[in-house]
């Protein structure tokens, strides 16, 4: 059974044991809806740049061919998608050339364009975005 | 007065009137009207005889009135209240002011942060100071340790001559060594190269600096972005310099800066990679912009008007929007202050803890040493404590912790958690000294030696001082900004605006929160929520700070805790943790038997049913007097509304809990709400 206590001074800190049998009743206090974050996609059709699985390909040195780039894509519709990107693309492969650390793990292999997918991007600075230390 | 006199005889008239009868009622309304309207002239009429004397109706009474009126308002006597600070006024003092009865109001909730920064002011000279004996005597004491330290090392320096020559060398080397790597770099060589003329301007270059960057350039793709920083390095994080780079196996990762994350991968300390910022020569002219980082160089003051910052040495930098996020600088005590600055043997010894520079001497210090003393009981202190406890466990290195309070995180947790928490400091090699101050502090013997206040002397090779820090306003007097007199920082409003195109974040805000009011906070990921904040509304935006921002804390393999809000032991606290289930037989079958193997422990269990259910009833007894607050939800209350929740071992809940916080409601039974956080499961 869960049992409690008052401790500290003046007894102000209460303790609650409360065993996994106690906690397993559903709770009757009902929180309300988290706000919702935007992902990638605003409602509104854009881009949401501000998106951290994006990391810092937009903010980058790169970031604007990238944006150029990406948009392109989004509102791309030939078949397949962002074929007629080719150039924008290019642009702004040229320009990651020119910072290897910054951007080395997309360049080395990733030459067909059409199959770029940002959530794939893992940058390392991704981790130091999030708030949540260990919320993933 | 009067107004309530006329009113109550208004009452009374009225309360007259109804109980009368209407007849009656009428009448007196008659001989009240007659009353209000009965005009009383004092003017002359025609028929009167200008020169009939008007008779005097009572000379007398005229006069006595005259005198009345005439009579002097005096002034009543003043009695002022001797404020002296060696004679307290006496207690029967006269004030007109209304007395608050002290006793009734609650004791008012303070964080730590929020507690006035003691600016320790040379005490008055009293002629017959009744203070306690220590403090008339305590400069004393430090003056005789000091001459003693001196005669110290006369002798010692005396009684060996070859000695000397070799600890003078050896001091050399070391001080080279100490030179070479604290000479800060300047990049760009000249201020020349800065650019004078920047539209977004970030003064600081630490993490709300970053997330500030970060923000502008989401969303002003092109933006130019100048960061001044007097330090050598671009942006780096901070916390894993108290944590994740002490538990590095390998030296060359500890000097390339690289540490191992929580979820197993590598990284540097390092926001960026430097070939991310562009060079200040070119930032103006790049049409996409860029971020350029000028390091090793101090911002004096603003001309906040005019919008120009300007450095140590004159060079004036334009700027349309302005970021200050100057952080804060560690504090120093001054038993070591005064030891350090008479003393360059002790000066060598006794180090502060804040940035990569600090952690670089400390990892050094720590190599070479035997023993270490840190002074301090938070966050850094006991972070560093234990990091340093486990690295120096195979070689045998005693790592002490002194602080004033009677627990670690002894201002944070609540009594029965801070106990808790440094019983498991002590557990991870720590010899914690609690209710303990340095009085004094002297070299001796090679060492430093501690003197403590409860007359202990402890011997160690090097000592950390990590009692708080104060947040760095330097550029206020000058710039005509507003300090917080009591939390310190400059003082801005919700949208962390401090004067027109000026904004500040992170350590050194002072901001409005809405929810929880005016406050300062020096963690992390408050640093990327302002920075994050001052950015967007640097660009355009309006936004006020509504995301709470959390901090986490980790000692050691047994406690880990995250929070969020205001985290105070001052205030009164509701825990819930997790009991082990009551049908926890089998557990202590195992740990009697010895038997790992189920199978084995179910075929004893019928032999040792009586024994089991003996060993039970003393488990239960045991559980109920050292609990184990393994894992839990701690609630933080102000009036009954959660301002604070510490998740204790329980991870990837913060959702929630900022849920529960923003909720403001008043929780009839908490444990229903922990019920929200499923502590029982991982």
């Amino acid at each position: 059974m869960s049992f409690c206590q008052r401790l500290g001074p003046d007894g102000k800190d209460i303790v609650i044991f409360a065993t996994a049998e106690d906690h397993k009743t559903p709770s009757t206090v009902t929180l309300p809806e988290p706000d919702q974050q935007p992902g990638l996609i605003l409602p509104n059709g854009d881009i949401n740049w501000n998106c951290p699985c994006l990391g810092g390909m937009a903010t980058g040195p790169c970031g604007v061919e990238f944006r150029n780039a990406f948009s392109c894509f989004h509102y791309s519709e030939a078949d397949p998608k962002g074929s007629d990107c080719y150039d924008l693309f290019k642009t702004m492969q040229n320009c990651m050339q020119k910072y290897p650390t910054l951007y080395n793990k997309d360049l080395a292999d990733d030459e067909d364009f059409s199959s770029m997918d940002s959530d794939k991007k893992d940058s390392p600075d991704k981790s130091s975005e999030k708030s949540d230390k260990k919320s993933s | 007065m009067f107004r309530i006199n006329h009113l109550l005889k208004l009452r009374n008239v009225s309360l007259k009137l109804i109980q009368k009868s209407p007849v009656e009622r009428a009448s007196c309304f008659a001989v009240q009207r007659v009353d209000f309207h009965r005009v009383v002239r004092f003017y002359s009429r025609d028929k009167d005889d200008p020169s009939k004397k008007v008779p005097k109706i009572d000379e007398k009474t005229c006069d006595e009135k005259k005198l009345k009126k005439e009579r002097k308002v005096v002034l009543r006597d003043c009695k002022p209240v001797d404020i002296h600070p060696c004679h307290p006024p006496k207690p029967g003092a006269q004030s007109r002011l209304p007395h608050i009865n002290e006793d009734e109001c609650p004791p008012k909730p303070t964080l730590e942060e929020e507690c006035p920064q003691a600016k320790i002011e040379p005490p008055p000279v009293c002629p017959h100071d009744r203070g306690s004996w220590w403090d008339n005597y305590k400069n004393a004491i430090i003056a005789g340790l000091l001459l003693a330290a001196a005669t110290l090392g006369a002798l010692l320096l005396a009684g060996q001559g070859d000695k000397v020559e070799e600890v003078v060398e050896k001091k050399k080397e070391v001080e080279k060594k100490k030179k070479s790597k604290r000479v800060p770099i300047k990049d760009p060589p000249t201020s020349a190269d800065i650019p004078n003329k920047v539209p977004y301007l970030l003064i600081g270059g630490g993490t709300a600096s970053f997330a500030a960057f970060r923000a502008i350039k989401s969303a002003d793709p092109k933006a130019k972005v100048l960061v001044i920083t007097n330090e050598s390095f671009h942006p780096y994080m901070r916390p894993p310099l108290s944590k994740e780079m002490w538990y590095n196996e390998d030296a060359e990762a500890v000097k390339k800066l690289i540490f191992k994350q929580w979820n197993g991968s590598e990284r540097n300390l390092f926001y960026e990679p430097d070939d991310f910022y562009i060079k200040c020569t070119q930032l103006i002219q790049n049409p996409n912009g860029g971020v350029a980082v000028a390091r090793g160089y101090t911002v004096t003051h603003l001309d906040v008007y005019n919008r120009i910052a300007y450095l140590d040495d004159g060079y004036a930098i334009e700027y349309d929007k302005c970021l200050l996020a100057t952080g804060a600088n560690p504090k120093m005590l001054n038993v070591f202050d005064a030891a350090c600055s008479s003393d360059p043997n002790v000066d060598e010894r006794v180090m502060l803890f804040r940035n990569i520079f600090d952690f670089e001497d400390v990892f050094e210090a720590f190599e070479a040493s035997k023993s270490v003393a840190i002074i301090g009981g938070g966050f850094l202190g006991s972070e560093l404590a234990c990091a340093l406890a486990r690295k120096g466990k195979k070689k045998n290195r005693d790592v002490y912790q002194i602080f004033r309070e009677s627990g670690n995180m002894g201002k944070i947790l609540p009594e029965y958690l801070s106990n808790w928490t440094t019983e498991k400091v002590k557990a991870e090699g720590v010899h914690v000294l609690k209710n303990t101050e340095v009085i004094g502090v002297k070299f001796e013997d090679g060492r430093l030696l501690l003197v403590l206040s409860d007359g202990k002397m402890i011997s160690v090779d090097h000592a950390i001082v990590a009692v708080g820090v104060e947040p760095n306003t330097d550029v206020a007097e000058k710039s005509g900004l507003e300090v917080d007199p009591e939390l310190g920082g400059f003082l801005v409003n919700t949208e962390l605006m401090a004067r027109s195109h000026l904004y500040i974040a992170g350590d050194c805000a002072c901001f409005y929160d809405t929810k929880l009011g005016r406050r300062r906070v020096e963690h992390h990921d408050h640093a990327v929520v302002t920075g994050r904040l001052a950015g967007e509304n640097m660009t355009g935006g309006r936004n006020p700070y509504l995301h709470q921002s959390m901090f986490w804390s980790d000692l050691g393999p047994d406690v880990g805790y995250e929070a969020i809000g205001v985290v105070d032991a001052s205030l009164p606290t509701v825990g819930v943790f997790a009991k082990g289930s009551d049908k926890d037989t089998p557990k202590a079958v195992v740990t009697e038997t010895g038997e790992g193997i189920r199978s084995k422990t179910e075929a004893q269990q019928s032999e040792n049913k009586n024994k089991s259910q003996e060993k039970e009833g003393d488990e239960e007894k045991k559980e109920e007097s050292s609990q184990d607050y393994g894992k839990g939800v701690v609630f933080y209350l102000r009036d009954d509304v959660v301002v604070g929740i510490v998740l204790w071992n329980v991870f990837n809940r913060m959702a929630t809990a900022r849920q529960v916080l923003k909720d403001e409601r008043k929780y009839d039974d908490l444990n229903e709400v922990a019920k929200l956080f499923n502590i029982h499961e991982d």
